[in-house]
């Protein structure tokens, strides 16, 4: 906005410092930073990304943005609490207009935030992974397009368990045990991250038992008595102090693992390159361990995906743009999920044929994804959620009942369900 | 000339002095308006309607957002949080600033030097000092500063931060805000130290009052009353509105442990956390500032704040 001598002083004559003021905030206030269409013909779509910590992956998805020729694409790279910014910011008309989100969350979809993208995934529905799709869709719609598939697994150091005797463990009992064997003085036998897992685990422990969060019927899953057994477990290594607390990067840095802090790390499938590096072949990778009779291994698996705003002034140039980067440019897909860091291309047939794939932990990672992988349900509420981790704490630092903290949460997310479920 | 004294009746004179005051007062009340009064009805507005995921709801529940908030065991948890920390951190910097104003206050030399020293710390941010105290220091692991001290004794590393049974992180927290704030507080008591008048010491003096102590208690303290209110009152609504270092300690990317959680960084995860719960969280937000208003004003008239002869 440029001020002319003539108008800055018309505006003094006229009313004073409040016009200006105002003059002033309403100039802010257009400055959403979209800024205007392209002279050219075609719109300004503006792309948000979360801050990925591997290097190259903010000039990859660039040069993909340059490549599209239908409209400008601006990319923007978010550092911070990502999920947070996209959720206020869904709240306003200055928003991106695609952007990567870990959902979009249930009541993003109900409350009309995000734009239906069924239709973009009409030939290709069948080659995306379901169990990551599932979460995406509701009422036989889907709202955004997975991108890759992330995993989450336990890392153990080979070496370290050689000399305390210790083998991989298989089951829940044989890791707490194992965790309180490989526990040092200087070293701790396993990082479930610096909260001691409530926040990292999730329902991780309940799949592993046989249950679920929120059944196929939409029900809660976990109102079983084994829920509670196997969270009772969990505090024992606690109460052992084999835990390791207050790293100084969390359960997604492999730093804990690689710098030896601790034996055993739980981590994601993006951290085996560096683990590899620092470690070449001491270490070795598991599912988290079943446990009672009814218990399979399990791993969480889910998905960053691309979603379009329903505040964008263009969304079916988003709708386009969307379905030519993550649909068609397969080959941008499989670039982006293992070039930079270590992802599952969404795309089965991409993943199928990834030669990094298939290789030794990977390998055996991509198998546990597969065969043990559950993704969080979309009914699993973000309320549901913070009440299930804050029991979850209070059962593995505190020692609280199991049996208690799950009865409050049963509770919590019954209530969660009827709401989520009346407004269909 | 005669334009000259035209231009000067223009801007002086009474009725130019509220065009002046407009001027200068004008874009803060503006400011103020658009950034905090609209701000604070819509809040109170929102908390009577279901806003999940908007701020233009159209499904009114009435008191249900407050039910259910007043309710709710983490709500109520965390004020009791904020009692705790107000337990603590009220009478630590108010006896800490007090002992710097008063050593501070007695230096013959250099206290320009040693009140610019403890003042300093003031201008850090809580973010800065938060992420210092939880990494550099405050971390779990053998190589903090506090548990490579231990270590020299022989002791077993903590998890400061995430140790619950004894209650660590409260260390944490109380350390960090006192380094920040005790500055602040100081600078306030020693102003209130020199408005003393001398002729009391004098007097005194010539009572026969010990100086040290008997001084303090009987002079230096009870002139200080005026001070000592403003100064606990800043305390308790600052620790009302603790954010900054408990987010920044205790927070990671997967949420915040239920522990040590104060009202705002519980009301902040309900409203713009992902639950984005908007009706909820200003409810809590109006119940909140509720309590601080009752409370500020129950302190006051138990201190007697603003009786004439304050």
């Amino acid at each position: 906005m440029s001020i002319s001598r003539r108008r800055l002083l018309g505006t003094f004559g006229a009313g004073g410092g409040l016009v200006l003021a105002g003059g002033l905030t309403a100039a802010c206030g257009s400055n959403t930073g979209r800024g205007s269409d392209r002279e050219g013909g075609g719109p300004l779509l503006e792309h948000w990304y979360h801050q990925y910590g591997e290097p190259g992956t903010e000039q990859a998805v660039k040069r993909y943005a340059d490549d599209y020729d239908k409209a400008e694409v601006r990319v923007q790279w978010r550092p911070g609490n990502y999920d947070q910014q996209t959720a206020a910011a869904l709240l306003t008309t200055s928003g991106p207009d695609v952007f990567e989100v870990n959902g979009p969350t249930l009541d993003q979809i109900q409350g009309g935030q995000v734009v239906d993208l069924t239709d973009l995934l009409s030939e290709a529905k069948d080659d995306i992974n379901p169990a990551v799709l599932a979460p995406k869709t509701h009422e036989g719609r889907i709202w955004a397009i997975p991108q890759v598939v992330d995993m989450q697994l336990l890392y153990y150091r080979k070496s370290m368990l050689k000399d305390a005797g210790v083998e991989p463990p298989h089951t829940l009992d044989a890791l707490v045990d194992a965790a309180k064997e490989l526990t040092t003085k200087n070293i701790k036998g396993l990082f479930l991250g610096n909260d001691g897992g409530p926040g990292v685990l999730g329902g991780t422990p309940l799949n592993a038992a046989g249950l679920e969060l929120i059944t196929s019927g939409g029900e809660v899953g976990f109102d079983d008595p084994a829920a509670a057994r196997t969270l009772g477990k969990l505090h024992r290594l606690h109460a052992d102090k084999s835990l390791l607390l207050g790293a100084p990067s969390d359960w997604s840095d492999p730093a804990a693992f690689t710098q030896g802090l601790t034996a055993m790390q739980w981590s994601g499938l993006w951290a085996l390159p560096q683990v590899k590096k620092a470690l070449g072949d001491d270490f070795g990778v598991l599912p988290f361990p079943r446990d009672g009779a009814h218990g399979r291994p399990a791993v969480p698996v889910g998905a960053y995906g691309a979603a379009v705003s329903a505040r964008s002034r263009h969304k079916e140039a988003a709708k386009a743009y969307v379905k030519w980067l993550w649909v068609e440019k397969t080959e941008y897909q499989e670039d982006f999920a293992l070039t930079y860091g270590f992802h599952i291309p969404a795309r089965i047939s991409l993943a199928k044929k990834a030669a990094k794939l298939r290789e030794g932990a990977a390998g055996e990672a991509v198998g546990f994804a597969t065969d043990h992988g559950h993704a969080e349900p979309l009914l699993w509420t973000p309320a549901s959620k913070v009440a299930y981790q804050d029991a979850l704490s209070r059962i593995i630092k505190s020692g609280a009942s199991p049996e208690r903290e799950l009865k409050s949460v049963v509770r919590k997310t019954r209530a969660e369900l009827r709401r989520v479920q009346k407004k269909r | 000339m005669r334009r000259a004294a035209l231009t000067k009746g223009r801007w002086s004179g009474r009725q130019s002095r509220t065009l002046w005051f407009w001027i200068f007062v004008g874009p803060f009340v503006l400011g103020l308006t658009l950034f905090t009064y609209v701000p604070l009805a819509w809040s109170a507005y929102l908390s009577f309607f279901d806003a999940h995921n908007t701020v233009s709801p159209t499904d009114f529940v009435g008191f249900d957002n407050y039910t259910a908030m007043l309710r709710d065991d983490a709500f109520t948890d965390s004020l009791l949080t904020f009692l705790v920390f107000t337990a603590f951190i009220v009478p630590a910097t108010y006896v800490l600033s007090l002992a710097l104003a008063l050593m501070v206050n007695r230096l013959r030399r250099a206290q320009a030097f040693f009140r610019s020293v403890f003042f300093l710390p003031v201008a850090c941010s809580y973010v800065v000092a938060a992420l210092i105290w939880k990494m550099s220091i405050f971390n779990g692991v053998r190589f903090g500063l506090a548990n490579t001290v231990l270590g020299w004794f022989g002791a077993d590393q903590i998890a400061w931060l995430s140790t619950t049974d004894p209650p660590w992180y409260w260390l944490v927290i109380v350390t960090v805000r006192l380094w920040l704030q005790a500055g602040f507080y100081m600078v306030l008591f020693l102003a209130g130290l020199q408005r003393i008048s001398p002729r009391l010491y004098e007097a005194a003096a010539v009572d026969g009052a010990r100086p040290g102590w008997q001084v303090f208690r009987h002079i230096t303290f009870p002139q200080l009353r005026a001070t000592s209110v403003a100064v606990v009152l800043l305390l308790v609504i600052n620790a009302f509105q603790a954010f900054d270092e408990f987010y920044n300690l205790l927070s990671d990317s997967r949420g915040y442990p239920p522990y040590a959680r104060p009202p705002l960084v519980y009301l902040y995860y309900t409203a713009l956390g992902q639950g984005q719960n908007l009706g909820l969280g200003s409810a809590g937000a109006v119940i909140l500032a509720l309590i601080i208003a009752v409370v500020t004003v129950a302190q006051a008239r138990w201190f007697g704040l603003g009786r004439k002869e304050d």
